[in-house]
């Protein structure tokens, strides 16, 4: 820990694997989100995403992982990218279904009473929707974790990822194990952290608002 | 949800407007040169490679006998985590000490990424067969153990007290009252392991494996050869699309031929 192992710290390697997965995962839900929304709302947007989408999902993400070292080199870069692709595809698809899910009576009340389109979202799609936006939003950062291992494994110089690869070049299976155990706390902090954001948002639009 | 539906003709329209515009743009943005065709091959490139490679060899074997040996080894890895998943799985659901005693094993090892098994598998099993079936089992064990354990859960009380009564035994409650209940549950299941296997095998290749689509891939990648790399993304869609379909057929059959 202290050390260091494979060029960095342990910590060292953590700080960075860590920032990789956020950036990633913040992107993805920054874009996959209102995406899924507006294909949840507006039919004909549906109509046009939908079939590009379906051609592209059936590739796995960690497909992606060879073109991405192509387009953008070893670095970082590409390994965000192919975490964002993987935390992508799960915002959208829970965002779209969680508004198909909610109740149209709830929408042609409020059309009725002449909700403007702003309020529409804020007081129904929202709240109706954010208990599936957040499952989707689990999905993303385990989807975002497991990417992060391949993507360093492939390629990489100093995440934990990384250490695991060299160690496995060294045979070295304590520290094989060290960094396994390393990725799993991370990625249960991580949900933990996002648990806890799931719990205020859902307590700030609570589902039954009057 | 908005009531004012799209009719199907319109949706058809629609759906037809973006594959036209998504190809457009795929086959204009290499060709206008904006970006290299060495780093972006269009839809013919790609088309083309495919073609080729059906016949001639790229890292040491044809397209058809990379698929070959990756669906060899999704195969092996798959099957080993359903006999091994669904079994433990029911017996999870039916003993209550299995369940205190794997439960938590199972839920610790959950959070590990099965990618994160890659350096393990090599060590252990080598890089041919045994370390990329190993990744395969980590990846599609769960579902199978899940599922089999939450069908198991749900089996009808009433069933279970009936061949309780009629002094069935431990061996027979599993395999004839358990598990044909669970079955659309496990096959459930079986779908999800299934995607989850095909995606840790292609993790798997690009890092550990000497054959295969995904050691294709990254050979084309050190070799800046962009259009193999995209004919084998297609590729590795195509047969997952395919799998995922056999298993919904299989999924629709069994349902069906339980309401009968």
């Amino acid at each position: 820990m202290v050390s260091g192992y494979a060029g960095a710290t342990l910590a060292e390697h953590v700080w960075h694997s860590l920032r990789l997965v956020v950036v990633g995962f913040f992107c993805a839900a920054l874009a996959g989100i209102p995406l899924g929304l507006l294909m949840g709302y507006n039919r004909p947007a549906e109509a046009l995403i939908n079939p590009i989408f379906s051609l592209i999902r059936p590739i796995p993400p960690l497909a992606w992982i060879p073109l991405a070292i192509l387009w953008l080199g070893l670095g970082d870069a590409a390994k965000v990218l192919v975490i964002w692709l993987a935390a992508f595809v799960p915002s959208v698809i829970n965002a779209h279904t969680a508004v198909r899910g909610i109740d149209g009576a709830l929408f042609a009340a409020a059309r009725m009473l002449g909700a403007p389109r702003l309020r529409m979202v804020t007081e129904v799609i929202i709240p109706g929707a954010l208990p599936m936006i957040f499952t989707g939003l689990r999905l993303s950062l385990q989807a975002a974790w497991t990417t992060l291992v391949a993507a360093e494994l492939v390629g990489a110089l100093m995440e934990v990822g990384f250490v695991l690869n060299v160690a496995q070049q060294d045979i070295y299976p304590s520290m094989i194990l060290v960094g396994m155990v390393t990725v799993g706390v991370l990625g249960w902090l991580t949900t933990k952290g996002l648990v806890s954001v799931e719990r205020m948002a859902l307590a700030r639009w609570p589902q039954g608002r009057s | 949800m908005q009531n004012l539906s799209l009719s199907p003709g319109r949706a058809t329209a629609l759906a037809l407007i973006s594959l036209a515009l998504f190809l457009a743009f795929w086959f204009v943005i290499p060709a206008s040169g904006l970006v290299s065709e060495q780093f972006l091959p269009g839809p013919v490139a790609v088309v083309e490679r495919v073609v080729q490679l059906i016949s001639q060899p790229f890292a040491g074997a044809t397209l058809p006998e990379h698929l070959l040996s990756s669906l060899g080894r999704f195969l092996g890895g798959f099957l080993l985590a359903a006999l091994i998943g669904v079994p433990l799985g029911l017996m999870m659901g039916w003993f209550p000490t299995m369940d205190a005693i794997a439960a938590p094993l199972l839920d610790g090892l959950r959070f590990i990424a099965p990618i994160a098994w890659v350096p393990f598998a090599a060590l252990w099993f080598g890089t041919g067969i045994g370390g990329p079936i190993m990744i395969i089992f980590a990846g599609a064990f769960p579902p199978c153990v899940i599922n089999a354990w939450q069908g198991a859960r749900c089996v009808d009380i009433r069933l279970i007290e009936a061949a309780k009564m009629l002094g069935t035994s431990n061996f027979g409650m599993i395999t004839r009252v358990i598990m044909p209940a669970s079955i659309p549950s496990i096959i459930a299941g079986l779908r999800i392991s299934a995607g989850l296997g095909w995606q840790s095998l292609v993790g798997a290749e690009l890092i550990v494996a000497s054959t295969g689509v995904g050691f294709m891939m990254v050979q084309a990648q050190a070799n800046i050869a962009a259009s193999t790399v995209v004919a084998g993304m297609v590729s590795i869609g195509l047969v997952g699309l395919i799998i995922d379909i056999l298993l919904r057929r299989l999924e629709r059959a069994v349902t069906q031929g339980k309401q009968a």
